[in-house]
């Protein structure tokens, strides 16, 4: 009886495989584009790696890639760190004064308009009489991400056995210990899957940039945007499919270290 | 119980750091964002000087107290760019999210009827696209829809069109781009209530006599509805404020308020209205990030 009702109807999967289509046609048209020898986009001029080797003769393209590359990086591990510890915060403090401030200064900047973030930041370090550059950029992008870090090793967190930290507690470790001998192991995927997503995150982010950044210190995705605004040039297709293969293998760490992590939570609960 | 108790103490010494980091650089900036929009123009304009200067006590505090002016708000209300450019934010907004909730709802309904094994490689592919670059896949639009772009070139060569159609600066690609972007924010958590539904609901109703379509209608739909608010929100809320996409692929002759502020900021170099814009920008989104902190604490707490 249930086979009939929950069944898959020609309706579902078409719908589902149309959605798929769209999602992913136009990545897929834009790497084989990236690799056509001709100049103009309509032409196909067979295969070729002549926009790669262009990519890499640009100097101004590389300095922005090298800037794009190590604010990711560091901004990634600044969020991490404070996103890390403002989950345990709020999955093991119980309760405590301002944490309805605190979760929803860590869960609105997930959906804020990016323009009222950079904005409000680009306001802030001009205050501040801050150099605006490299830092202003990362400090920027640490407070975006490390919300996301927090709600990926939050919902980790929510999920762990407890009784795995409270046995560690009866058996005399301090909390400190505890947390760092049992916990912490236990959520160490989610750490890693969240540095990951602050680093895409990161990479991609073009408006918040755009407001924080100094002149002299474009990031690649103001780079691309700014060639992007006068058309389609076949360079950028080839930037792009490196962001994309870039991405494509992070992306494989963080599912690998996802379902590294389910498969500790369940040995651990069958502790 | 106790355990518990002892384990929260340093729990909460955890939170201190992200917490005064969120303080700086998260709530203190939109204090700085509203006194700019209270100031004139020609103190606040770049290179700009503070109108509060801490350093000079409290007599130059009240004095620049008595400099507040809600003349760039009269401008935002006066002129009919600032107007206009703030109703076609919220009816972009609003005609996008249903859009997105007609689509996205069929792929997730499709996606929580598959295979258990199988929708976890669906929900998978949903994701990856969230992670790629959003400026990238925009760009994939353009080449798409430009002047001899693929699309036109398909139309061409089945005769459907005649001459190439104009696809690029116009709403209909600014909308196919949102949607793009935004859709794996609608289907997931769609997907995360259809997904968590009981079926044997849905065989009670055929028991009852219910048709398919009817068991839908009265049983899943209703049940789907967190869902269906919090795809919503989380698509709404950063439409309102959008800029890189109706920039790249609308036309230039109205803006939504992101393009606006933007312009203000960038072009015209008027820091306090573009404050001003941001502020009123924010006024609109309270109600919906409200409403969306409230979803979101209530999902994170009912796991623990």
């Amino acid at each position: 009886m249930a086979r009939t009702v929950t069944r898959l109807t020609r309706f579902n999967m078409t719908s589902l495989a149309l959605g798929l289509a769209f999602l992913y046609l136009p990545i897929v048209i834009l790497v084989i584009y990236s690799f056509n020898a001709s100049r103009l986009v309509t032409v196909w001029g067979g295969w070729s790696l002549r926009w790669y080797r262009e990519f890499f003769n640009d100097r101004a393209m590389l300095d922005a890639a090298w800037m794009s590359l190590s604010v990711a990086a560091a901004s990634a591990t600044l969020a991490t760190l404070l996103g890390t510890l403002a989950a345990v915060g709020l999955a093991r403090g119980e309760r405590f004064r301002g944490r309805a401030l605190f979760s929803g200064m860590l869960y609105s900047p997930l959906v804020m308009p990016e323009v009222i973030s950079g904005l409000s930041l680009l306001l802030l370090f001009v205050a501040l009489n801050a150099e605006r550059g490299f830092w202003t950029v990362t400090i920027a992008h640490t407070t975006l991400t490390m919300c996301f870090v927090t709600v990926v090793v939050q919902s980790r967190l929510s999920t762990l056995d407890r009784s795995l930290e409270e046995a560690a507690m009866d058996l005399g470790c301090d909390p400190v210990r505890a947390f760092l001998l049992v916990t912490l192991p236990l959520i160490v995927p989610a750490i890693v899957a969240g540095w990951m997503l602050a680093f895409t995150l990161s990479l991609d982010d073009v408006v918040i940039a755009s407001f924080t950044t100094g002149p002299g210190s474009a990031t690649l995705p103001i780079r691309i945007y700014s060639e992007v605004r006068l058309g389609v040039k076949p360079e950028i297709n080839a930037i792009c499919t490196l962001v994309i293969a870039l991405i494509a293998v992070i992306i494989v760490i963080a599912s690998f270290a996802s379902k590294l992590s389910s498969a500790r939570g369940e040995s651990g609960a069958a502790l | 119980m106790s355990a518990r108790r002892i384990f929260a103490r340093p729990a909460r010494f955890a939170a201190i750091a992200p917490y005064l980091w969120m303080v700086l650089f998260f709530l203190v900036p939109f204090g700085f964002v509203l006194k700019i929009s209270l100031s004139q123009t020609a103190i606040a304009q770049p290179p700009y000087t503070p109108v509060f200067d801490f350093t000079e006590g409290r007599a130059a505090l009240a004095a620049a107290f008595a400099q507040l002016s809600f003349d760039n708000f009269r401008l935002l209300i006066s002129d009919n760019l600032y107007i206009l450019s703030y109703l076609r934010s919220l009816v972009v907004a609003v005609t996008a999210t249903l859009i997105l909730l007609l689509i996205g709802y069929p792929i997730a309904y499709g996606m929580a009827r598959l295979p258990q094994r199988w929708q976890g490689v669906a929900m998978m592919l949903v994701i990856v696209p969230f992670w790629t670059s959003f400026l990238i896949r925009i760009y994939a639009w353009i080449n798409i829809l430009q002047h001899d772009g693929l699309l036109n070139q398909v139309l061409l060569a089945l005769h459907i069109v005649s001459a190439p159609v104009v696809w690029l600066s116009t709403d209909s690609a600014m909308y196919l781009g949102i949607v793009y972007s935004y859709l794996p924010f609608m289907i997931l958590p769609l997907y995360a209530t259809l997904s968590r539904m009981d079926a044997s609901l849905l065989e009670a109703a055929g028991d009852l006599g219910a048709s398919p379509l009817q068991a839908f209608w009265l049983v899943t739909f209703p049940l789907s509805l967190p869902g269906v608010g919090a795809g919503a929100l989380l698509c709404f809320i950063p439409i309102v404020g959008e800029f890189v996409i109706p920039d790249l692929l609308a036309g230039s002759n109205s803006l939504m308020i992101g393009q606006t502020l933007w312009l203000e900021f960038f072009t015209n170099k008027d820091w306090p209205v573009a404050s001003a814009a941001a502020v009123a920008l924010l006024l609109l989104l309270v109600p919906p990030l409200v409403l969306y902190d409230r979803l979101q604490r209530r999902q994170l707490e009912a796991n623990s």
